[in-house]
């Protein structure tokens, strides 16, 4: 106990490394889980009014706690590191409320829709739902991109590329998770989608490697570098298999592959940014780390809770497991 | 002068806004902008949080009712309040992720000076409760049919612990901005930081017991008047309502109890105020000059800016002598600091002030109407008692009111600081924000939260209003099993 509460020594010398690793974890988690309500709030748009109901159900009893990880992702980067949320957050002000909007658009869409009959109400609610999908990626692939790359303006060619990255990239989850939840001509049409939108992606992720290349001769080093050869054929590979599931109608595996395209994205994120954690203003993960006596206390925090957590979510989605149906909704 | 003439009524409005409004805005410095904006939200926020917290445990005894005895009122009372409880924590979700945001954007300096502190807290708050209210409330908004009874109604447990454990962690962080301890400041780069050095003793600081207790059970009464005031208007629509008598009955006692009990805790908080921010406290008796001072009962004003600025001369009030001297040391000689002779400049004294006269005048009428209440029901008549009814129907938001006052007094009260005798909230401002980017967002959130809160009530409303139908059409008879109607339910 005294090693844990000691206030002169992380608990592991490499405490604040594995933090950065947690920041990214976070992130990596939100992207995935959230990219899954982004893709299904994109999808919305060109579904008709009886697959409405269907993607609805499966996104109803999901996305708040999707959304939580927003805020768990902001909170372990706080708690690690208080000056970069306090950098990255105050730099790109308008940004970051921009985010918030777009997020509560689409919250507010999918809730309010349904409160009322009348058919202008609910056609406007659905425009929020999927304006609010639509953008919430974008921007966060912006706000990522421009802490990231140490931008200090977010309209920026690199951050602009990353946003509209992170939105194939939504599409691609989206239809992987409602190629689970759903069957029939729906779940043949988002498959098809999806496929679509995974060469799309590989497209646009090779896009984001040659601007950045070519706009921040910085990341040379780090661009050729074997970990992004790994990246590239961890994407490449996910890509594919993602594809190649698809058409054997083997969803899971499609599903599997997605979130290996995630995974490989967020690594990049954070293979990018090591070992700086807010590059614009100068600061190391080590500069920017707090003392040893709260980051000690908040990993005990974050080891009994994590696994609590996870367990949450697998029996979150097992409950909710299977062919989502319009009856599930509540009211 | 005749080309800037304005052509059409949008270039009207717009030269109005740039030539008239924006000038007025402008002396928004990042500062007052970025407080005015936090302070809006949190007053919209607090609204929600308040229903989760107070609400969560009145779900808990309806959904173990409903599973204990099968009896269909508690079902209806359930699926009622739950339908309400869920758009009420989308509401807290949209208007809350901002707040937390806004440590980084508009609070940047202060997040790094108090990041140690607080940071912490606030990530325990996303691990141990936010998670674990939006993952069950999840299985209680639409998993009823995929999980046991029991199960179901520990979910109910959970998503109420969950929201009582977020307060837990949030006034952990507010209450040591106002009584700090258990760190040590050094200065690094210029900037001071705060070092945790004891998280029991910077954790479960003094305040800390007071602010959870009193928060709480205001947010417990807040929402029992809402439950009463509702309950109240089913039971005028419909005096038979077997469902609607029953949460009557019980909101009654529930609120006499607690109210009762705010007072006497309020009391003793006051003390605990005056010991540990004396400036706080002054304002609450705006009390500029240090002497014995005089417990203003109640304080009309006499003039348009007694209401601006009040003062014993310019109000015309009902004072106990020296009472305000006995509840602060015990000792109705004692002498209290006024607020001329501190260091630092007063908080808005206005605002305290009279946010505390409206706290506590409520305080009282809620007291007030749980005695009659309660009376009504031990000596019968509850439900006949019309008087009594429309009672509960207005005073129904009441508790909102006194919640979000009590809370000016709170926040408004401990200004300048940020955080008490460490950093003024001018210094806590995030350096990089210009008075523009901040003025903008505000605007964006008062028309936003406006617009939220309206949609809100209208939502709240037409859920009012199909209950009410229900009660016109008779269908009371869900106690019946056989009944087919039942089915249709939902």
């Amino acid at each position: 106990m005294t090693e844990i509460f000691s206030d002169s020594a992380y608990m592991i010398e490499s405490l604040p490394e594995v933090w950065f690793g947690l920041v990214v974890f976070a992130l990596g988690v939100y992207l995935l889980l959230d990219g899954f309500d982004f893709g299904l709030g994109i999808l919305f748009a060109e579904a008709d009014e009886s697959d409405r109901e269907v993607l609805l159900a499966a996104f109803g009893p999901l996305w708040k706690a999707n959304e939580v990880w927003l805020v768990l992702f902001g909170t372990v980067l706080f708690a690690g590191f208080p000056a970069v949320y306090a950098n990255i957050l105050s730099r790109h002000y308008l940004l970051v409320f921009a985010i918030l909007f777009a997020l509560s658009l689409r919250g507010l869409g999918s809730k309010l829709r349904e409160e009322r009959d009348d058919e202008e109400w609910i056609r406007f609610w659905n425009v929020c739902f999927v304006a609010g999908s639509v953008a919430s990626p974008f921007l966060l692939g912006v706000f990522v991109a421009s802490w990231v790359l140490g931008e200090p303006s977010a309209i920026a060619i690199g951050p602009l590329v990353v946003g509209a990255t992170v939105v194939a990239l939504s599409i691609v989850l989206g239809a992987a998770f409602l190629g689970v939840k759903t069957r029939g001509k729906l779940r043949d049409h988002v498959t098809q989608r999806g496929r679509q939108a995974t060469g799309v992606y590989v497209g646009m992720f090779v896009l984001t490697a040659i601007t950045l290349f070519v706009r921040y001769p910085g990341l040379h080093d780090v661009l050729l570098s074997a970990s992004t050869a790994g990246i590239v054929v961890a994407t490449i590979a996910s890509a594919i298999g993602s594809v190649l599931a698809a058409s054997r109608e083997r969803y899971h595996g499609t599903f599997l592959g997605a979130a290996g395209l995630a995974a490989a994205f967020v690594v990049f994120v954070g293979t990018l940014l090591y070992p700086a954690i807010d590059p614009a203003a100068g600061l190391s993960i080590r500069d920017a780390v707090v003392s040893p006596l709260p980051l000690n206390m908040t990993t005990i925090f974050a080891a009994i809770f994590l696994p609590i957590i996870v367990g949450y979510f697998l029996f979150l989605y097992s409950l909710f497991s299977g062919p989502a149906t319009p009856e599930q909704s509540y009211s | 002068m005749h080309a800037s003439q304005p052509t059409s009524a949008t270039d009207a409005v717009l030269a109005v806004l740039t030539t008239e409004i924006w000038p007025i805005l402008a002396f928004l410095t990042p500062e007052l902008a970025s407080r005015i904006q936090f302070g809006w939200t949190i007053t919209i926020h607090i609204i929600f949080a308040a229903l989760s917290v107070g609400l969560a445990p009145f779900l808990v005894y309806f959904t173990v009712q409903e599973v204990r005895t099968g009896e269909q009122r508690y079902a209806r009372l359930r699926k009622f309040w739950t339908k309400i409880f869920a758009i009420g924590f989308i509401m807290g979700t949209v208007t809350g992720i901002p707040m937390g945001f806004m440590f980084g954007t508009n609070f940047g300096a202060f997040s790094k000076t108090a990041g140690e502190l607080i940071g912490g807290p606030l990530s325990f708050e996303a691990k141990m409760a936010f998670m674990m209210e939006a993952v069950f409330l999840g299985v209680l908004l639409f998993g009823r049919e995929r999980v046991s009874g029991w199960f179901y109604a520990l979910s109910s447990f959970m998503v109420a612990l969950g929201a009582w454990l977020s307060a837990f962690w949030i006034l952990v962080v507010n209450s040591w901005m106002q009584t700090p301890q258990g760190y040590e400041v050094v200065m690094e780069d210029g900037i001071p930081i705060a070092q945790l050095t004891d998280p029991m003793a910077a954790f479960f600081n003094p305040r800390f017991p007071w602010m959870y207790v009193h928060m709480q059970n205001a947010a417990v009464i807040s929402v029992t008047l809402l439950i009463a005031g509702m309950a109240a208007y089913f039971v005028w629509k419909n005096r038979d309502s077997d469902v609607w008598k029953t949460a009557l009955r019980a909101t009654v006692v529930v609120l006499l109890v607690t109210s009762a009990f705010q007072a006497v805790h309020g009391d003793m908080y006051g003390r605990h105020v005056a010991e540990t921010q004396p400036h706080k406290f002054a304002a609450m008796e705006a009390h500029y000059e240090t002497g014995q001072a005089d417990l203003h009962l109640i304080a009309i004003p006499t003039e348009l800016e007694s209401i601006t600025d009040p003062r014993a001369d310019n109000l015309y009030t009902i004072s106990i002598p020296q009472l305000a001297s006995f509840l602060a040391e015990g000792d109705p000689t004692a002498e209290i600091t006024g607020l001329n002779d501190f260091e630092y400049e007063s908080p808005p004294v206005a605002w305290v002030f009279w946010s505390f006269r409206i706290m506590v005048g409520l305080g009282f009428w809620f007291i007030a109407l749980g005695a009659w209440g309660t009376y009504r029901l031990w000596r019968g008549g509850l439900a006949d008692d019309d008087r009594l009814l429309k009672a509960l129907m207005v005073s129904s938001p009441l508790g909102f009111v006194a919640l979000i006052t009590g809370w000016y007094v709170a926040e408004i009260g401990r200004q300048p600081w940020i955080i008490q005798d460490v950093l003024t909230t001018a210094e806590g401002v995030s350096p990089p924000v210009s008075g523009t980017e901040a003025t903008l967002t505000l605007i964006a959130f008062v028309i936003g939260y406006v617009l939220l809160f309206g949609v809100f009530l209208h939502v709240l409303r037409r859920i009012i209003d199909e209950e009410a139908s229900r009660h016109e059409v008779g269908i009371e008879e869900d106690e019946q099993p056989d009944s087919p109607g039942v089915i249709a339910d939902d």
